[in-house]
């Protein structure tokens, strides 16, 4: 292509990623939803993907991260009991400052919580290999989920509510909007600049043979130990500001997700093509873009729809979009296929 | 005097399968000992018991006067002790260079080193130890994609990179062309010369191992049938026998 043009293309894309929700003012959620997307589908492929690691429980700290979030904003300015009394919120409004104070200091207790609990968790399934840890982490999501409905300070089944946005010239949708664009945009620059250090070709040998790696004398445990606590710091900041976003969290819809959102971060890996850096970026945009239409124009169908992707998507493309175009054209991505000099 | 690996009395059994009975070997700093038996006769067996891949039932192994029987694989390795497979394992999904870029020591690793950029050294001495084994050329191949003859000789150069004291090959040169075997044998002489790499070498080809060890110890059975130079393991008629018992 040239490349004057693509310049231009890029900066055109570019305009249009931050003009976005003022263009489109009905969609902000919709749009701020593609890029929490991105962002699920990034942070599966680290363990996924590079780590030949696939994680069902994911939603587990997207979870954890919100209802933190969410309790310390509520423990900042009200008393429990109170805020039950006040339907959560609804009545009373913060300032802004005190808002964004608040989502802040959930946000990094959230996040702070995760990695934690990723240390903690990983220590005890991390050892696990193949289908026994994927089974494994299916389990963390579900019970996770079950806790939550029943822990009653977290609102148990009935869920919990979420300070209300305050007031200002700008919406919450605005807001959250530029805060999960931001959002996947760092993840998406910290992984990258991993995946092309020593993490990231560790991470690729323990997916490519893990034996190979413990003969090598790689630190192999402490890998995957922070691969899994970098998806966690990430999925607890979308949870928490996803809470705020939805304003209101239910345990098994909202927060632990696992059918819906859950499911759909490792579609979406796989559909972009798992492995690579910018494929869970293509498949995150592509499934929702097509999700959205299915439940415009194919109301009552949209689950049979997304069932019917989901089948076309491991049937025709089981290596995703970006595998696919590398097969076909590997000098592209910089791979060589024959013994010439080259690059 | 003390040896750099000395192994005392291992045994091992699977189930019922004595695979090891009460081997001792010694390998002294600095040399190339072999390992030879007919197959099945517990080589690779004996491998896994040193590196740790397995417990042994009884006895001592001991690598730089550190007793290994409680380590695990990892840690073992990090001590100086590397070993190569006799099915060769490699990281098919990265290229030859990256293969060896993450193949460098972990002795002291640093949490924070594991964030760190790849220093350009690491990148120059993975090329030159590519060129060394003779797969310059094929540096930005999928390893996955090499014969298996040079995934051999990569898994070899990978093992360099990681600069041990001491180095196990399973079969160095099984399933590799035969014109290339006496190239094989010089590398790995160099290694050894050069880098100080203490070997010990299982080799199923007699001619291969006599041109190259020091010191034989011969195993059939699970037991350690005869040791000694390779003249007179040559014509050791136990040995002999072995060999052609088992053909
Ligand atoms: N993991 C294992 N489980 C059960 N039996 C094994 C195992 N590894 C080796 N054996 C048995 O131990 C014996 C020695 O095998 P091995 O050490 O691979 O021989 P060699 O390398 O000399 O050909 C064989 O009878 C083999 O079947
Ligand atoms: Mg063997």
């Amino acid at each position: 292509m040239n490349s004057s043009l693509k310049t231009l293309l890029s900066i055109g894309l570019g305009l249009f990623i931050l003009t976005a929700p003022l263009l489109f003012p009905n969609y902000q959620t919709q749009l701020a939803v593609l890029w929490l997307m991105v962002l699920l589908a990034l942070t599966w492929d680290i363990m996924g993907g590079q780590m030949g690691y696939n994680s069902f429980g994911n939603i587990v700290y997207f979870g954890v991260g919100m209802y933190t979030t969410a309790v310390i904003q509520r423990g900042l300015f009200f008393n429990v009991d109170e805020y039950a009394s006040m339907a959560g919120g609804t009545e009373s409004q913060l300032s802004l400052l005190d808002y964004l104070l608040s989502l802040g200091l959930g946000l990094a207790s959230g996040a702070l919580l995760c990695v934690v609990l990723a240390v903690v968790l990983g220590a005890g399934i991390l050892g696990l290999r193949g289908h026994y840890f994927a089974i494994c982490t299916l389990g963390l999501g579900i019970a996770a989920g079950e806790i939550a409905s029943g822990w009653d300070f977290l609102g148990a089944g009935s869920g919990l509510v979420t300070p209300l946005f305050p007031e200002t010239f700008f919406g919450r949708g605005i807001f959250f909007y530029y805060f999960f664009l931001i959002l996947a945009a760092v993840s998406f620059v910290v992984l990258r600049y991993l995946y092309s250090e020593r993490f990231g070709l560790a991470i690729n040998a323990v997916r490519d043979d893990e034996d190979k790696a413990e003969s090598m004398g790689l630190y192999t445990t402490r890998y995957k130990t922070i691969a899994w606590s970098v998806a966690a710091v990430f999925l607890a900041l979308a949870g928490g500001a996803y809470g705020n976003l939805i304003g209101f969290i239910d345990p098994m819809d909202v927060a632990f997700a696992g059918p819906t959102l859950g499911v759909w971060m490792v579609l979406m890996a796989i559909l972009g093509g798992k492995g690579t850096l910018w494929g869970p970026v293509i498949g995150a945009t592509i499934f929702h873009i097509t999700q959205e239409l299915f439940w415009t124009y194919l109301l009552g169908w949209q689950r049979v729809a997304l069932g019917l992707l989901i089948i076309i998507i491991v049937v025709f493309f089981p290596r995703g979009i970006l595998g696919w175009i590398r097969e076909q054209w590997p000098e592209r991505f910089g791979q060589q296929v024959d013994g010439e000099e080259q690059r | 005097m003390s040896h750099l690996l000395e192994v005392r009395d291992a045994a091992k059994s699977f189930g019922g399968v004595v695979a090891n009975e009460n081997i001792s070997i010694d390998v002294p700093e600095g040399k190339i000992i072999g390992l030879i038996g007919p197959n099945g006769s517990g080589k690779t067996t004996l491998f896994n018991s040193i590196v740790g891949y397995h417990p042994i039932d009884s006895g001592s192994i001991k690598f730089s006067g550190k007793e290994l029987t409680q380590l695990r694989v990892p840690q073992i390795a990090r001590m100086g002790l590397l070993r190569t497979f006799q099915q060769t394992r490699i990281y098919g999904g990265m290229n030859c260079v990256q293969n060896l870029m993450i193949s460098t020591p972990t002795r002291n690793e640093s949490l924070r080193a594991m964030f760190r950029p790849i220093p350009p050294e690491v990148t120059e001495q993975a090329e030159e130890l590519l060129e060394f084994v003779g797969l310059y050329n094929k540096r930005w191949l999928l390893a996955g994609d090499l014969s298996f003859g040079q995934q051999k000789l990569l898994e070899f150069a990978m093992a360099l990179m990681n600069k041990p004291k001491m180095l196990l090959l399973d079969e160095p040169t099984a399933g590799i062309n035969p014109t290339l075997i006496n190239g094989i044998i010089d590398r790995l002489k160099l290694a050894n010369a050069e880098l100080g790499i203490t070997l010990l070498v299982i080799e199923h080809n007699m001619r291969v191992i006599m041109n190259l060890a020091e010191h034989i110890y011969c195993l059939a059975h699970g037991q350690l049938l005869a040791e000694g130079v390779p003249k007179d393991i040559q014509h050791d008629q136990r040995v002999i026998d072995a060999y052609l018992g088992a053909n």
